[in-house]
């Protein structure tokens, strides 16, 4: 038996180049020449009208090639297109106001980027205030700023959502329970930030170097922006990203800036976002202001639930938002069995900054407020808070299971999973030690909290935004699908290369990829290459195509190993012809075609490759020449949003039970995690060192959002937390020093490797779990948490306003 | 983030660098350890005609430990105090404030000078020089000038130092055998700057305690809590001074609301810090 | 314009450039030493960390002629004879990379504490690398090689 590799903590072929400052990442080399350089003059007023424009000064200044400004941008460029049938004209700058501090006004391009610097200082603006807006409720009110006239109104869009039918269950409830809760506007900040550069060809190709995530469905959006015809703009990922967490999705308006500005300095153009540029105007979640209410009998059940939410997606609503509400619909439910849903959806913009995908998309949002329900509840009626949710959670024996809302859970062992929590953290214990830690006065907390985490995006979820009229038009498109693409090819002397259109960020698709097609073709990892380095004029993609939603583990992976077994077929074929056997009597068995029985002679990969590249005549007839396959796998379960709003919103469905304790201090109100166990079921595990790092990371998101991070501003849509000194990234001292990991493994039906994603993980969770932890260790002060982040401030000023009443 | 343009001057003496700041007539910055100034320059919130560096003046960079003063360089880098063997013999509440300084790479240059000219409130170096009874010493065209923290330390980010002035040493009287210390802080993160900060020391002689007390980031300068300081020196060092001496530090502070935190858990804070520094100053002293 | 002179990873160079050019820009542009990586340029986020005549510090808080004369390390000083150095070798082994963004200024700064502090306990290890900003690993990884590090570099007994 040849060794197996998929299980394996294989060590990552990427470290060498990273470990000794030999990565490739957008800012290291010029990819041609004559590279000059963008500095993007940005809006300082949240809201203004612009009257115009004076670039004179800065054209004269030293190095000073080109400026284009907002009149360039409205003459030679389309607004993108948005999720929403409102009238929202979102270019990828300013044009006739600005809508949030930070937002691009004009770029000037210089020799360097200090020159570049120096001219956009004296690029003159005429601003017209005026008043700006940033709460979401207060943007909804009559006589509140409104940002896009030709909408009339701050709402992007917004949607009632019925499922089953929550008014009887309601109705019927002996418990109904309601709560506003507040999430904060995050991102993930990845220490790289947005790098581009454009080259706009006389020939009508403009090429674009990125570290863009896509291409997804932002790359024809662009073309079309910049009136090229798709096969005329070329996006290239270098080997290397500095990770993205979902932000370097919505790098694309600036790659259409950028690739304008080149095409009118006439040379290639570079623009590196500065940190302030990145905490202003690249991208974050929204905040969310929700109102919850679940009916319940008093047993526990759940009968059905209420979602009212205003997303809070800034000046504009930029693709894929509102994602922000729509992206979980299939697993709005998430772990448990009740079958009546309201969802009241409203997407408000106003004067902040954009929103977009970040790590665990919606998810966190989704999960904080639903197990911060759950929490109420079991107080309420005097339940456990583990035992309130075994009595909702789905069976085993349910699986596959189609929620309400169209999602299709594909495979999962929800109690097991909880009770694999419970065990390691010792649950009854903790509860023994919190009795205790009370009774001594002390403020010590236990959370539990559950998610159904969901990989692979569907990309028909976005049309849930839509209203099902407005779908049934004949004219409407409709939209679906989940597909990735892998070659693999073997050269002359038996090698293996693979060839993926990914665009990993620190996730080590190379070294998995690797273990796979090792395993399918009876190799070595160190025997097969990895190319991911996309290009859209080489790579083979569709419009889902990209790193995104935690894609790679179940949908990359799956055409990786499609493409191996097509491959390997063509091996057997071929070995079976040269043995002059049926193909029924051989088989592939340690990297070699060999007889099922009996003796003879078997042919290894390399033997195979030596005679399939130097004599095709040995191949048999109507066998295409060429040792190489490509395979392109897509879900099935991909469907469109039907005309009841249902819609399997993603692919893959894992499952997350997480178990926290924590101590809140009675002095200073600072929060420590005494002990954090998390328990996943993604199916299968490829490279277990690989999946419990992407767990450490996205629980330190999480945590980040909990606790640290917020981009904020004042009352004027003034920008507060511009820099790393005020928007908290945590630190090694902040992450919590003792993570208990485990892993359940339902493999999923739907993969050829049972794999499912996990990228965003404890992301969706931690929010969740330390809000209910710090909720229980407070609960003798009658306090619950219902807006995070927990700051030690704000936390001390709510235990002191508890203990005064 | 780039700085905009700026004339650069790396003279090797004082002298030197004071005719250029005169030269500049306020259009010049000193440059330190940088580890301020730089992002300052970066995010172009500061724009000098010229930067006169200090970090080739050899003469500037000394700790001295004469007749129970402690005297500092200005240029002295806050990583060569915290493995100073003279510090942590005769300053170890300074040694102690100093790992709270940033990061060990920000102390690789960071100065103490520079630190204490940047009256940042929330920093730790200004408030140890309160709670010490130092002193600085700034050199400018009309010759030399010795300031106490109270008449150095203005309100944010602001000194009483002269456009042409060099803050050229920090004196601090070395603490007596047997003192204790604590420098109690709470920030948000680790290496940030202190939502509050407060520096203790305490040392028993001839019969009676003497205390020393300042916070930081308690206000628009660094505070000394003389009156807490009375409370111990009174009423001894038992719990009940101690919490009485942090109670009062409550009151006696005069916090601003920020970003991070309000004035009033400032406030909070400033009596809690003061009650564990004072305790664990408790602990260290000894006779 | 400025001439600078320096030693970087045992060799002389030298440059010549604006006295407002950032030492992690002249690293990066003018030297070709691109392994080091610009993540904030205000000092918090640690990816540009080098070390300065032995020390750590911030390259995007040096201006490079402030380097003239100096003896500069950067990630690509640390491999010895074509290896690994035993602190990249246990990033390796223990995961302490995703991205690899972070991972240079991580590297010198580990390096620096392990210098000051041979064997240090996991606090210190943490207190000290807090000094960079990572955003995949939540530290885990990073927090282990650099304990282990710490014993694969300790003198061997006897």
């Amino acid at each position: 038996m040849s060794e197996r590799w998929i299980g394996k903590s294989v060590k990552r072929v990427e470290d060498f180049r990273l470990l000794t400052g030999r990565g490739t990442f957008i800012d290291d080399h010029p990819p041609v020449g004559n590279v000059h350089h963008a500095a993007i003059v940005r809006s300082r007023h949240a809201h203004a009208r612009i009257l115009g424009y004076d670039v004179s000064k800065a054209l004269a200044a030293d190095g000073v090639v080109a400026v284009i400004t907002g009149e360039d941008v409205a003459k030679e460029t389309k607004p993108f297109a948005v999720g929403v049938t409102t009238p929202v004209h979102y270019y990828c700058a300013a044009t006739d106001k600005a809508r949030f501090v930070g937002e691009p006004v004009a770029v000037v391009v210089a020799r360097d980027r200090y020159l570049a610097e120096d001219a956009a200082e004296l690029v003159e603006v005429a601003y017209e205030p005026l008043p700006a807006v940033i709460d979401p409720e207060k943007a909804l009110e009559p006589d509140a700023p409104v940002l896009h006239e030709k909408a009339g109104t701050n709402l992007a869009g917004h949607r009632r959502l019925v499922y089953g039918d929550p008014d009887r269950a309601f109705r019927e409830a002996e418990v109904v329970l309601r709560e506003r809760f507040r999430f904060p506007k995050y991102g993930s900040t990845p220490i790289e930030t947005y790098g581009i550069i454009a080259r706009w060809e006389l020939d009508g190709v403009c090429t674009v170097w990125s570290n863009f995530m896509g291409p997804f469905i932002m790359h024809p959006l662009t073309a079309r922006v910049l009136g090229l015809a798709e096969n005329k703009l070329r996006f290239i990922v270098p080997p290397d990203i500095g990770g993205s967490f979902g932000i370097k999705t919505s790098i694309y308006p600036y790659i259409a800036l950028i690739a304008l500005a080149s095409k009118h300095a006439g040379v290639p153009v570079k623009w590196i976002e500065d940190r302030r540029e990145h905490l202003l105007a690249s991208s974050s979640g929204t905040d969310r202001i929700a109102y919850r209410e679940v009916a319940a009998k008093t047993d526990g059940t759940v009968l059905g639930m209420r979602f009212k939410w205003l997303d809070n997606v800034g000046g504009y609503i930029r693709s894929p938002e509102p994602g922000c509400s729509f992206r979980p619909t299939g697993n709005f439910v998430g772990p448990y069995r009740f079958q009546h849903l309201e969802v009241d959806a409203s997407v408000v913009m106003t004067n902040k900054s954009l929103t977009g995908p970040n790590r665990g998309y919606a998810c966190g949002h989704l999960y904080f407020e639903t197990e911060g329900m759950m929490d109420r509840l079991a107080e309420k009626l005097g339940l456990d808070p583990v035992e309130l949710r075994r009595r909702n959670l789905l069976r085993p024996e349910q699986f596959p299971y189609r929620t309400p809302t169209g999602g299709y859970y594909d495979s999962g062992d929800y109690p097991a999973t909880l009770d694999k929590a419970i065990g390691i953290a010792r649950y009854d214990e903790l509860r023994r030690e919190q009795a205790k830690a009370r009774a001594a006065g002390r403020w010590f907390g236990i959370g539990v909290a559950l998610a159904v985490d969901p990989s692979v995006s569907n990309m028909g979820y976005v049309a849930t935004a839509l209203d099902p009229q407005f779908r049934a038009k004949p004219e409407y498109l409709p939209k679906s699908g989940a597909v990735d693409s892998a070659t693999i090819k073997v050269d002359p002397l038996g090698r293996v290369t693979a060839i993926l259109g990914t665009t990993p960020q620190g996730q080590g698709h190379q070294t998995i990829v690797a273990q796979i097609v090792a395993d399918e073709l009876g190799l070595t990892p160190d025997d097969v290459t990895v190319v991911d380095e996309m290009d859209t004029f080489t790579r083979v993609w569709s419009i889902s195509s990209g790193t995104y939603s935690s894609r790679f583990g179940s949908v990359g992976t799956s055409a990786v190993a499609l493409a191996a077994r097509k491959l390997r077929a063509k091996l057997v074929d071929y070995a079976a012809h040269l043995m002059e056997r049926p193909v029924a009597d051989v088989e592939f068995r340690d990297g070699a075609v060999r007889p099922r029985a009996g003796k003879g002679p078997s042919y290894s990969v390399k033997d195979l490759a030596g005679r399939a590249h130097w004599n095709t005549e040995s191949l048999p007839e109507g066998m295409e020449p060429g040792l190489q396959a490509t395979a392109v796998f897509g879900f099935t379960v991909s469907k469109a949003v039907d005309a009841e709003d249902r819609v399997n919103s993603s692919n893959t469905y894992g499952f997350i039970a997480e178990v926290m304790a924590v101590e809140v201090d009675r002095q200073t109100a600072a929060i420590r995690i005494l002990k954090y166990v998390t328990v996943h079921d993604a199916g299968t595990i490829i490279n277990p060192m690989i999946a419990e790092g992407q767990i450490y990371g996205g629980a330190l998101h999480g945590l980040g959002g909990a606790l640290y991070e917020e981009l904020k501003y004042d009352e004027d849509g003034q920008f507060l937390t511009g820099t790393f000194m005020d928007y908290l990234v945590p630190t090694a001292s902040e992450a919590p020093a003792e993570i208990e990991i485990a892993h359940v493994v339902s493999p999923s039906p739907l993969t050829p490797l049972g794999s499912k994603g996990l990228g965003e993980s404890s992301s969706m969770t931690v929010p969740a779990v330390i809000a209910n932890a710090v909720s229980d260790a407070l609960a003798p002060l009658g306090l619950r948490i219902t807006e995070l982040p927990m700051t030690p401030s704000s936390l001390w000023h709510l235990i002191r306003d508890a203990q005064k009443t | 983030m780039k700085p905009a343009k700026f004339e650069y001057h790396a003279p090797s003496t004082l002298d030197e660098a004071i005719a250029l700041l005169v030269r500049y007539g306020g259009d010049a910055k000193v440059l330190a350890g940088g580890q301020s100034l730089v992002p300052l320059l970066n995010f172009r919130l500061a724009r000098p005609a010229a930067l006169v560096d200090l970090n080739r003046i050899r003469a500037l960079a000394y700790i001295r430990d004469e007749n129970g003063l402690v005297r500092f360089g200005a240029m002295t880098r806050q990583r060569t105090i915290e493995f100073s063997p003279v510090v942590a013999r005769r300053l170890p509440l300074l040694r102690e404030a100093t790992r709270w300084v940033g990061h060990l790479p920000i102390r690789s240059r960071g100065t103490i000078g520079g630190s204490i000219a940047h009256a940042d409130p929330s920093a730790e170096y200004p408030a140890v020089l309160t709670a010490l009874d130092g002193e600085v010493v700034a050199r400018g065209p009309k010759g030399e000038r010795t300031l106490a923290p109270a008449a150095l330390f203005e309100t944010y980010l602001t000194t009483t130092l002269a456009a042409d002035e060099v803050l050229t040493e920090v004196r601090l009287p070395a603490m007596p055998e047997g003192a204790g210390w604590a420098f109690e802080e709470f920030a948000r993160r680790h290496g940030d700057f202190a939502i509050v900060g407060v520096a203790a020391a305490l040392w028993r002689g001839g019969g009676r305690v003497t205390a020393r007390l300042a916070t930081a980031g308690a206000g628009p300068v660094p505070r000394r809590l003389s009156e807490c300081e009375q409370i111990l020196e009174r009423d001894g060092l038992g719990d009940a001074a101690i919490e009485a001496a942090a109670r009062r530090a409550s009151e006696l502070v005069e916090p601003d609301t920020d970003l991070h935190a309000s004035a009033d858990y400032r406030r909070h804070l400033a009596g809690v810090l003061t009650a564990r520094a004072l305790r664990r100053a408790r602990e260290t002293a000894r006779g | 314009m400025a001439d600078v002179r320096l030693t970087v990873n045992g060799a002389a160079r030298e440059g010549r450039c604006e006295s407002r050019k950032l030492l992690v820009d002249f690293l990066r542009e003018d030297l070709g030493l691109t392994g080091t990586h610009v993540g904030c340029e205000h000092g918090i986020c640690g990816a540009c960390t080098v070390l300065v005549d032995g020390e750590a510090a911030r390259s995007c808080l040096m201006l490079a002629v402030q380097a003239d004369g100096a003896d500069i390390t950067t990630v690509e000083g640390l491999m010895r004879d074509g290896r690994l150095h035993p602190l990249q070798e246990a990033f390796r082994e223990h995961h302490g990379l995703q991205c690899g963004f972070c991972t240079p200024g991580m590297l010198l700064t580990a390096l620096d504490l392990l210098r000051v502090n041979p064997a240090p306990s996991e606090d210190e290890v943490r207190e000290g690398i807090s000094a960079v900003l990572c955003r995949c690993t939540g530290y885990h990884g990073i927090v282990k090689a650099v304990r282990a590090a710490a014993v694969a570099l300790a003198p061997k007994p006897g």
